[in-house]
């Protein structure tokens, strides 16, 4: 195989026309082969579209069989913090729009500084779902064998407590920054006790998608860091231009398709309990 | 691939078929380069094909092996071969080889790889690089399935059902979900450069209307790997996650629902039946045509009922359930909508006979497969009818009848099918022609091996005999016997062509440009074997693909 596009295309005619150095031996045109590609991805996310639809067809039957308890475990989510993040990832994806325009446009170092910005945003992204994630961990809620329905149900109560009164300023930024109190774990009766109990499995149910959810969509952000540096090295060269900007466009699909299954996931998960909430 | 040397290329380009000068071949994808990196990493769609039919002919002969384990243990009523255990092992092995590793890529991914770019007059598939990926990650899932089946084995049934594969399975359940998550994405990526190449890479002047029916098929079976494998991706992923982490999706005792599984299973493996079957039916309309020397029957509705087929595949998966307990307003649409599955079947077979009614029929061999498969589709098809019927599905579920079905369309089917089409492009791909003779007793064989193999368990199944047990009751042995007997012949039918075709790249005579008088561009416009980038220039495109007036049959020369 040649890794490049090298091949000697000693039996077509058009060869001697000299064409694009990005151009594949089997198309005929930069035109035809940048439609292919846009409709390989067009077509990739519709297989994506049916990855996540198995997810979210396993939430539909289960937030309809426990309606309540959905309910319930949505409003232990911090939607101020999915808030945050719906913003940030709603900019990246401007910002990614941002980097496709320069390409076409032929501005090598615009392409490379929005790239940057997507990831950046991305990476907050993810660092803000660290912070949820790690509450989660602290206050049992992780579906394994130390769930604690019980258990988080107070650690909220005592949170909503605690902050009442305080500006959102503080609030928010206590979340990321704020000193933690120590607080004593379950103890292993409490939590044999909370398995017992419907409303904890249905609780723990809710989880279980939401962790799957949210670990896959983060897996594909995983991947769209990968591709924005593969992209953001052949910018860097110049490769990108008016004729030739098929990655960067590409790579734009798939990056706001990852945005638009979290515009999903932030009312399924988020929003679906928050006329419970005290208000974070 | 690197270079190709120009001169051998001009040569080409004159009649290869006639090249009078035996020293210097012309230049064809099989001799442009040897070296073992050209044919391992190669981006050629043709050679691609060849590497698929190395692996799935493994794969067919490891399947097969269980298969004979499984027809030998059931040869007595006790079990005195296998063990309950390993027999479930064994069947298991069977259906996840058979399904995963042969019937689901045999046809497209060999002959749809080898023939739809040439087909639609282009020089290779849209992704060639991806083309190449998808055949390791399907050498990469293979070998992992394999090994979790022969070291430790699994004994779930190819199904999976849980809670059976989540909570008391022992076995290597998680590696075999995880080499079938690793094949679906095969799967997946060979059916989406399918459809970006049939929509994206056509030469001029082939419109949607000219291209051969075969094209068509491989379109429907895209967009099914397309649309289904990602669902069934995520539920083995789920079911991944339940086993390691033990979270309960599937699992009542954690609120979890069993019956989730079987739809979300079943709303990709019902699909996956079209995978293996619309393939061959795409053949068959190949060879139908081409044998009786007449345009095809109904050529757009042929077309478009493989469409339907494909639509329709989507929407009847819940009649795997009718027993699961689902509500009987369900099983009822289920019902209707999986006998209106047996209009686009029922058009095409009836165009087939159109096709033949004053053709004038040559009894090549593709034909004889061509007329074991119509006749084996017509029965598998019927039969289906039986078990969508709610009443008569209570008496048959899971029951011997069930598997007579099933073998009937996959091996009466697909591997008919597959068969013809192998027999049928053989000169095309490797510009030998095989032993008619013995690709007639071949096809004899498989068709007379077959049904006694299969007819029997129709009436097992129907006085009550279960699928999935290794024992059962005296009464029944003289049918088993049969089906053994039966499976012995089908055996030596299948072995037959892993001896004559082989042999005939050495023994064979030169395959002329076009045996058989055919009409599409691999025949008229392609030497045998084809030059590596299919054509000299983009080819004409005749306004009916299916136009005899024009052509004739080449001879054979005896070259030695």
């Amino acid at each position: 195989m040649s890794a490049t596009n090298t091949h000697k295309d000693t039996t077509q005619g058009h060869d001697t026309h000299g064409h694009h150095p990005a151009l594949a031996h089997h198309f005929v045109s930069l035109e035809q082969q940048h439609e292919a590609n846009i409709l390989g991805m067009w077509v990739f996310l519709v297989t994506e579209v049916l990855f996540f639809g198995g997810m979210f067809t396993a939430y539909a039957v289960y937030r309809f069989k426990f309606n309540t308890m959905f309910q319930e475990a949505s409003n232990q989510l911090d939607i101020t913090l999915g808030c945050l993040n719906t913003v940030v990832l709603i900019l990246s994806s401007l910002t990614m729009a941002m980097a496709v325009r320069s390409a076409q446009m032929g501005k090598a170092k615009p392409i490379l500084g929005y790239l940057a910005a997507t990831a950046v945003l991305g990476f907050a992204f993810l660092g803000v779902k660290y912070f949820e994630w790690k509450h989660d961990f602290e206050v049992h809620l992780i579906p394994r064998a130390d769930f604690c329905w019980d258990y988080a149900k107070e650690r909220r109560v005592e949170a909503d407590h605690h902050e009442k009164g305080k500006p959102f300023v503080t609030k928010v930024l206590g979340k990321f920054i704020g000193h933690h109190e120590e607080h004593a774990p379950p103890t292993t009766d409490r939590i044999l006790a909370d398995k017992k109990n419907p409303e904890s499995q249905q609780a723990r149910m809710f989880f279980v998608l939401y962790f799957a959810m949210t670990g896959v969509h983060a897996i594909h952000m995983l991947v769209g860091f990968g591709l924005i540096a593969a992209v953001a090295f052949w910018a860097s060269k110049g490769t990108y231009g008016p004729d030739y900007y098929t990655p960067v466009e590409v790579l734009g699909l798939y990056w706001h398709f990852v945005d638009i299954v979290w515009i999903f996931l932030f009312p399924l998960l988020y929003l679906l309990g928050a006329h419970l909430g005290a208000g974070h | 691939m690197s270079t190709i040397n120009l001169d051998r290329g001009l040569i080409a380009g004159a009649d290869g078929g006639t090249t009078t000068a035996p020293a210097k071949a012309p230049l064809n994808y099989l001799n442009c380069e040897s070296t073992v990196a050209s044919w391992l990493l190669t981006l050629d769609h043709k050679r691609i094909g060849l590497l698929y039919l190395v692996g799935i002919t493994a794969m067919f002969i490891l399947g097969g092996t269980f298969a004979s384990l499984i027809r030998f243990e059931l040869l007595t009523p006790k079990g005195d071969v296998l063990s309950g255990d390993s027999y479930n092992k064994t069947f298991t092995a069977h259906g996840v080889v058979m399904i995963f590793l042969f019937l689901i890529p045999s046809i497209p991914a060999v002959l749809g790889n080898f023939l739809l770019p040439i087909m639609i007059g282009t020089k290779d598939v849209a992704f060639p690089r991806l083309n190449l990926m998808s055949f390791y990650l399907y050498v990469g899932g293979g070998i992992f399935l394999s090994l979790a089946l022969l070291f430790g084995g699994v004994d779930t049934g190819w199904t999976f059902y849980t809670p059976l594969s989540s909570s008391y399975a022992n076995g290597n359940v998680m590696a075999a979900a995880l080499g079938v998550f690793i094949i679906g994405f095969s799967s997946i990526l060979t059916g989406l450069n399918f459809i970006v190449t049939i929509h994206r890479m056509r030469a001029p002047g082939m419109t949607w209307f000219r291209m051969p029916l075969f094209v068509w098929a491989m379109y429907a079976t895209s967009l099914v790997q397309v649309l289904g494998t990602p669902v069934v991706a995520i539920t083995v992923s789920l079911l991944g996650f339940e086993r390691i982490l033990g979270v309960g999706i599937f699992d009542p005792r954690l609120g979890g629902d069993p019956i989730l599984f079987q739809h979300m299973f079943w709303f990709y493996s019902h699909p996956a039946v079209y995978i293996m079957i619309i393939p061959s039916l795409g053949v068959a309309s190949e060879l139908v045509t081409t044998f009786s020397r007449k345009g095809i029957f109904g050529y757009e509705i042929i077309a478009c009922s493989s469409i339907a087929i494909a639509i329709f595949g989507f929407i009847v998966w819940a009649h795997h359930m009718f027993t699961s307990g689902i509500s009987p307003y369900a099983a009822m649409v289920f019902s209707f909508l999986t006998f209106s599955v047996a209009i686009p079947s029922g058009i095409k077979v009836f165009s087939w006979l159109a096709t033949m009614f004053k053709g004038s029929i040559s009894y090549a061999s593709p034909m004889m497969f061509f007329f074991g498969f119509i006749g084996l589709f017509t029965i598998g098809g019927m039969t289906g009818l039986f078990l969508s019927t709610l009443g008569t599905d209570i008496h048959l579920h899971d029951t011997y009848f069930v598997v007579a079905h099933f073998h009937y369309i996959m091996v009466g089917g697909a591997i008919m099918g597959y068969m013809g089409g192998m027999h049928y492009w053989w000169p095309k791909i490797t510009g030998k022609m095989y032993s008619e003779l013995w690709s007639k007793v071949s096809a004899a064989l498989i068709f007379v091996g077959f049904n006694f193999t299969f007819f029997p368990q129709f009436f097992l199944g129907y006085l009550g005999m279960p699928r999935r047990y290794h024992e059962y009751p005296e009464e029944l042995q003289v049918l088993n016997v049969l089906s053994t007997v039966g499976a012995s012949v089908l055996a030596l039918g299948y072995i037959l062509p892993l001896l004559y075709l082989p042999g005939s790249l050495f023994f064979g005579a030169k395959a002329p440009k076009n045996p058989w008088g055919a009409s599409t561009l691999e025949w008229t416009e392609c030497e045998s074997p084809p030059h590596p980038h299919n054509f000299e220039s983009n080819p004409p495109i005749p306004d009916h693909v299916y136009d005899y007036s024009q052509l004739s049959k080449e001879a054979v020369r005896v070259s030695h």
